[in-house]
């Protein structure tokens, strides 16, 4: 009882929909007063840990191409990387401020990973354009943290680095197996779209 | 009235928000909520439970204009009201 590709998609939207709203209130107030509380200085990390977690059975049940497989696989183990470097930094088990670029790093490498692991064009499919928009904005994203790894208390770089995870998430919220790539645009794809 | 409903009925969140940074923090939740409520009316074939009889468990389950109004309640009740109120708190110090 594998959930469709697309539903999986709109789950992952939905943690990177969370993870946005927390970066922008962490923009907005600042870190003195985010880190206030310890459930919430652990729950951006915390959260993306779980999320790099869910991606083994993603990348194990949604079967497909090697290279598919291997996209997956270094997700799963980038993002639980990164949350779990920033856990230890939130709790200062970690000092140097290197470990912060694991998160770059982590994007970097996701938006390499989803566009290399989507095989055809831009207007291939909904699911193509979405992945193709999905690895750009996440390696052009990845200089936000990147920035902010060595200027962490510039806005700029947070505002970024939210805004990021808010386009990601209505990427993937527009994702389908099937249908027309964007209105009107038909898929060039022949025959049946689903990926 | 008894002392506990009036308890009850007291919101504590009710204040005209006191700076900018509170009242940009007290949107967050309500605008994901409204975007959600939107697209739910713009794209009704999105909501699967309009007619749960044709659909599997997994689009009865994984809604995505439910899923962005979700998010957007979670937000606001477990993230942004406590975060308001200890920014009401570094304010008055």
């Amino acid at each position: 009882m594998e959930p469709p590709s697309e539903h999986v998609h709109w789950m992952f939207a939905t943690g990177f929909l969370v993870l946005a709203a927390c970066l922008l209130a962490q923009a907005i107030v600042g870190d003195d007063v985010w880190n206030r509380s310890a459930w919430r200085r652990y729950f951006f990390p915390g959260f993306g840990f779980l999320m790099g977690l869910a991606m083994w059975p993603v990348a194990v049940f949604a079967g497909g191409t090697t290279i598919h497989l291997l996209a997956h696989f270094t997700w799963a183990q980038l993002m639980m990387l990164a949350g779990g470097a920033h856990l230890a930094l939130a709790r200062g088990k970690l000092q140097h401020r290197f470990w912060r670029l694991t998160m770059p790093v982590a994007l970097g490498v996701s938006g390499l990973a989803f566009l290399g692991h989507e095989e055809h064009g831009w207007l291939y499919s909904r699911s193509a354009l979405v992945h193709h928009i999905c690895g750009w904005t996440l390696v052009v994203g990845a200089l936000f943290p990147l920035g902010a790894a060595f200027r962490p208390r510039s806005n700029f770089f947070r505002l970024g680095f939210a805004a990021t995870f808010i386009v990601l998430a209505i990427a993937l919220f527009a994702l389908r197996d099937s249908g027309p790539v964007l209105g009107n645009v038909p898929s060039t794809a022949h025959g049946d779209a689903r990926r | 009235m008894l002392r506990p409903v009036q308890g009850a009925l007291k919101r504590d969140h009710l204040d005209a928000p006191r700076s900018w940074r509170t009242a940009a923090l007290a949107a967050i939740g309500p605008l994901i909520v409204l975007a959600g409520a939107v697209w739910a009316l713009a794209e009704p074939e999105r909501l699967p439970i309009l007619d749960p009889d044709a659909q599997g468990f997994w689009s009865l389950a994984v809604e995505p204009p439910l899923l962005v109004l979700l998010a957007g309640v979670f937000f606001h009740r477990f993230i942004a009201s406590g975060l308001i109120r200890d920014l009401y708190q570094s304010e008055e110090t």
